[in-house]
């Protein structure tokens, strides 16, 4: 295009014409420029693949950046207790260590190697699997893990399927019933549970249900020889702990997160349309609370597999973190570093999983223009 | 035969907290009666804060918020429907009567599919089979000239236009086959050409169903088209109610006659256009995404004139304001100002070149610190500037709130103690504070009522008289461009369509979408939109 003159304003005229708009353009097709035509005319293969399919990079993305984390992770866990004073030898001979002795153990365990190889080591068997074998027992950790994990899984999730429905269930109800009775006692029952310890709910059930009344099993430890209603009736106690641990923060997130979205215009069209409230709750307004739920659901779960080493104490139940409290006593690190490295694995890959589930949640990110 | 909707004597409370001080019932609206007749359209015009809203939920029996229909009687059909249950109301609602919202795009469920939401509300009153309800549900979008209809329904809100949306919300609205739908300015968010479309859809849709509709919007232009009684309101009170053609053509009310003479203001554009105080030269510009907003663009503007920038949503006229300002810096092109190119980046302008070019937002609201009084909003340049400070400030402030018709009264109110109009006097006192040669006006007036708009621009214009400040007037209301302007730049699509001097730009030959843009606004004239129609259809025909 020509600039006009200096001197005054000259009309210029149809500067872009081949963008006009025809008068005939009633039908309204969008006049807003399409970004992804405009993105896939510069940059670079990646740029084009998040225009192209946006849901698929940022899943990508997301699991890179988990993996990328967990190699942090377990960088930061092998310094941290490289950086511990003390270590297992002087622990070990107690007060019969002698220089010569300390010297011999830390040459067994390779100890007098540079960390750096160690942690290569450690980190290629760690991949395929292999922890090592522990220093206090001599067994394989992977072995012995597998065992215990296996028990604190069965918890968690027993404790999972119990809290959750139960949680978006009570929240909805809260909603429902919002600051009316039914919300209130949910409200401040939520409140009291999140309030005490977990040590001490444990122990108050213990009192009722096992001292007093007598219909339930304590300790709550599990043999590979029990039956698997055994083992439920067993796990009872320490479920039901766990679920009033977790539930109030799940619920009154699913409450809040409802009840914003129930101040939106579409709740009120939703209204308008003479609709009742429950439907209104449960299809207008749940599908758009989604993604703070789940993230607040997934934070408890990775709480339920990492956090219940009070409640495993409590309850004498062979699960991971009494395994891990154990080895830290006896600087067993090789047990140490494999419940480390496992617990944030857990903890990271929830986290990502609930991520994901918000992003496919998105109908934006799920049906691209 | 009792009419279908008559309304009686209603009147509509809310209580307001106010902070530190005990709850206050507010009335909203008091002593509204009207009636509607089936198939007819009654239109219920009236600036923010007149009660429309209020008055066309209360025909669904539903009140916003703390809002509460206190007195009076809502009959549909004979029956009061505001002394019916929960569970009767429900059976009202998305029934017998619907409701088309001003903003489709908040009104749908962002989570399901448009062809679901539009016949959500038939299925659930029983009032057809999901076979039924889909063929209806297409015959509609066919009517309303939605594209695809067949393939419309699959689609989510977010996959289609505004426009659309308002049509597939009216779409949602006509379903079920209502005796009345309250439409709640439904044209009001969308650019002027989507408009003419919409309203025309609207229009058609509901001669073809045989609807009635209460029709809300504090445009008259656009209420003369489609209705056929029309009721004034101001504070929640009638002020004149009849029909179309005597409230258009004979008002009898000073306020209605006020809004019907609104917007026709007229200035003559300054004879001496040459020389520049601001000259944009081959400015492209775009985001950090690599999203072009603006392409080749140039125009320039004389000491002491308005340029008014005109365009659609999205037509980069905002764009083009972030560039001058500095606050987003072209990819290529210059800015030059009195004869120096500017640096391009905001960082690298000095003071002085910042003081000489100052800003007024379109919501003043957002552009404001809530928690500090006007003496401080105003104050502050007259010391980031002037260093100007203690009683020597406090007398300048007072100057300039004086230049802008408040007053020193108003020194130390918040800006939520303001009306609308009124902080947008208060943001152009803090643009003048600086002495600017160069206002920058972002759509300063588009979220006012018009008479409000009207002062402010008259007040702009007295302020050019006075200091002589230019104006770079952004705006997508051809009204507002009339009554301003000196010089005209027409942008599209982040192209300059056409730039001159106002009396060329606004008169033919037209291009193809200066005509069109022209064409779109609504006049007020009764039978203006079926002539605009007929004139369009002539031209695509002959395409």
């Amino acid at each position: 295009m020509e600039s006009g003159p200096i001197t005054g304003p000259v009309l210029t005229d149809g500067v872009a014409g081949e963008t006009h708009p025809r008068s005939a353009d009633l039908s309204g097709i969008p006049a807003k420029p399409n970004p992804a035509a405009t993105g896939e005319n510069g940059g670079s293969f990646w740029r084009r693949f998040i225009f192209r399919r946006p849901l698929v990079a940022l899943i990508l993305q997301r699991f890179g950046l988990s993996v990328g984390l967990l190699f942090a992770v377990s960088l930061m866990i092998f310094g941290g207790i490289e950086a511990l004073p003390g270590d297992f030898a002087t622990t070990y001979l107690g007060q019969s260590a002698t220089p010569q002795a300390v010297e011999n153990i830390r040459k067994d365990l390779g100890l007098d190697k540079p960390w750096s190889e160690r942690y290569l080591s450690w980190l290629g068997g760690a991949v395929t699997g292999d922890f090592g074998t522990s220093w206090a027992s001599k067994n394989s950790v992977s072995e012995q893990i597998g065992n215990r994990l296996g028990n604190s899984l069965f918890l968690a999730f027993f404790a999972a399927i119990v809290s959750v429905p139960l949680a978006v269930g009570l929240g909805m109800l809260a909603v429902q019933f919002r600051n009316r009775l039914p919300d209130k006692i949910i409200n401040v029952i939520s409140l009291a549970a999140i309030s005490l310890p977990e040590f001490f709910i444990g122990y108050l059930l213990i009192l009722f249900f096992a001292v007093q009344l007598g219909v339930a099993t304590f300790p709550a430890t599990v043999y590979d020889s029990m039956s698997f209603t055994e083992r439920l009736s067993a796990i009872a106690l320490p479920v039901a702990t766990l679920v009033l641990v977790v539930l109030a923060h799940m619920m009154r997130m699913t409450r809040a997160a409802i009840l914003n979205v129930m101040s939106s215009a579409y709740v009120e069209t939703a209204e308008l349309k003479g609709l009742g409230t429950f439907r209104i709750i449960a299809r207008h307004a749940a599908p758009n609370a989604v993604a703070p739920v789940i993230n607040v659901i997934a934070l408890n779960l990775a709480y339920l597999v990492v956090g219940v080493v009070v409640v495993e104490v409590v309850f004498v139940y062979p699960g991971m973190g009494q395994y891990m409290v154990d080895a830290v006593t006896v600087r067993d690190m090789p047990v140490v570093q494999a419940c480390g490295l496992i617990f944030a694995a857990f903890y990271i890959f929830l986290n990502m999983a609930a991520d994901i589930l918000a992003i496919l949640a998105n109908p934006r990110l799920r049906h691209p223009r | 035969m009792p009419d279908l909707l008559s309304v009686k004597n209603l009147k509509i409370e809310a209580t307001s907290y106010p902070p530190g001080e005990p709850p206050k019932v507010v009335t909203l609206v008091e002593g509204v009666s009207f009636n509607v007749e089936k198939g007819k359209v009654l239109g219920l015009i009236g600036e923010s804060g007149a009660g429309k809203s209020t008055i066309g939920l209360s025909a669904l029996a539903y009140g916003r918020g703390g809002v509460r229909i206190t007195g009076g009687e809502v009959l549909l059909n004979g029956r009061d429907i505001l002394k019916l249950d929960r569970s009767g109301i429900n059976s009202v609602r998305g029934c017998h009567v619907c409701y088309v919202a001003q903003s489709a795009a908040a009104a749908f469920n962002p989570a399901h599919k448009l062809g679901d939401q539009v016949i959500e509300a038939s299925l659930r009153h029983g009032i057809m089979s999901k076979e039924d309800a889909k063929k209806r549900a297409l015959y509609l979008f066919r009517v309303l000239g939605l594209p695809n209809p067949e393939s419309f329904g699959e689609r989510y809100p977010h996959q289609v236009s505004g426009g659309q949306l308002q049509r597939a919300m009216t779409a949602m609205a006509l379903c079920p086959n209502p005796e009345l739908i309250v439409f709640d300015e439904p044209t009001t968010a969308l650019d002027v050409t989507t408009q003419i479309d919409v309203l025309a859809a609207i229009k058609h849709a509901i001669e073809e169903t045989h609807t009635a509709a209460l029709y809300i919007t504090h445009d008259l232009a656009v209420v003369a088209q489609i209705s056929d009684d029309i009721m004034v309101l101001r504070q929640g009170k009638t002020v004149e109610y009849g029909t179309t053609k005597q409230v258009i053509e004979a008002p009898k009310e000073d306020y209605t006659r006020a809004l019907v003479s609104v917007r026709q203001a007229k200035r003559d554009e300054a004879p001496d256009q040459s020389g520049t105080l601001l000259k944009i030269e081959r400015v492209h510009a775009g985001y950090s995404n690599g999203f072009k907003v603006l392409h080749d663009v140039s125009m320039h503007l004389p000491k002491g004139q308005t340029l008014a920038i005109v365009g659609e949503s999205g037509s980069g006229k905002s764009t083009l304001a972030r560039v001058i300002t500095g606050l987003l810096p072209p990819s290529e092109g210059r800015i030059v100002f009195d004869g120096k190119e500017l640096p391009k980046a905001l960082k690298g302008r000095s003071n002085e070149e910042l003081r000489r070019i100052q800003m007024i937002y379109q919501m003043a609201d957002t552009a404001m610190n809530p928690r500090q009084t006007v003496r401080d909003i105003v104050g502050r340049p007259l010391s980031f500037y002037f260093g100007m400070h203690g009683a020597k400030k406090t007398e300048r402030v007072g100057e300039l709130l004086d230049q802008i018709e408040m007053g020193s009264r108003f020194l130390d109110r918040y800006p939520a103690e303001l009306s609308g109009g009124q902080k947008q006097r208060v943001a152009i006192a803090r643009a003048l504070a600086a002495r600017p040669e160069l206002i920058l006006c972002d759509e300063p007036t588009s979220a006012l009522d018009p008479l409000v708009a009207e002062g402010i621009l008259n007040l702009l214009m007295k302020l050019q008289e006075e200091t002589a400040v230019s104006y770079v007037f952004i705006t997508h209301d051809i009204a507002i461009v009339r009554a301003i302007a000196d010089s005209v730049a027409v942008m599209h699509r982040g192209r300059l369509v056409r730039f001159g001097p106002k009396s060329k730009v606004l008169s033919p030959p037209f291009d193809d979408y200066t005509d069109l843009l022209l064409k779109s606004v609504p006049e007020m004239e009764i039978g203006w939109l079926e002539r605009v129609l007929k004139t369009r259809r002539m031209e695509s025909a002959g395409n």
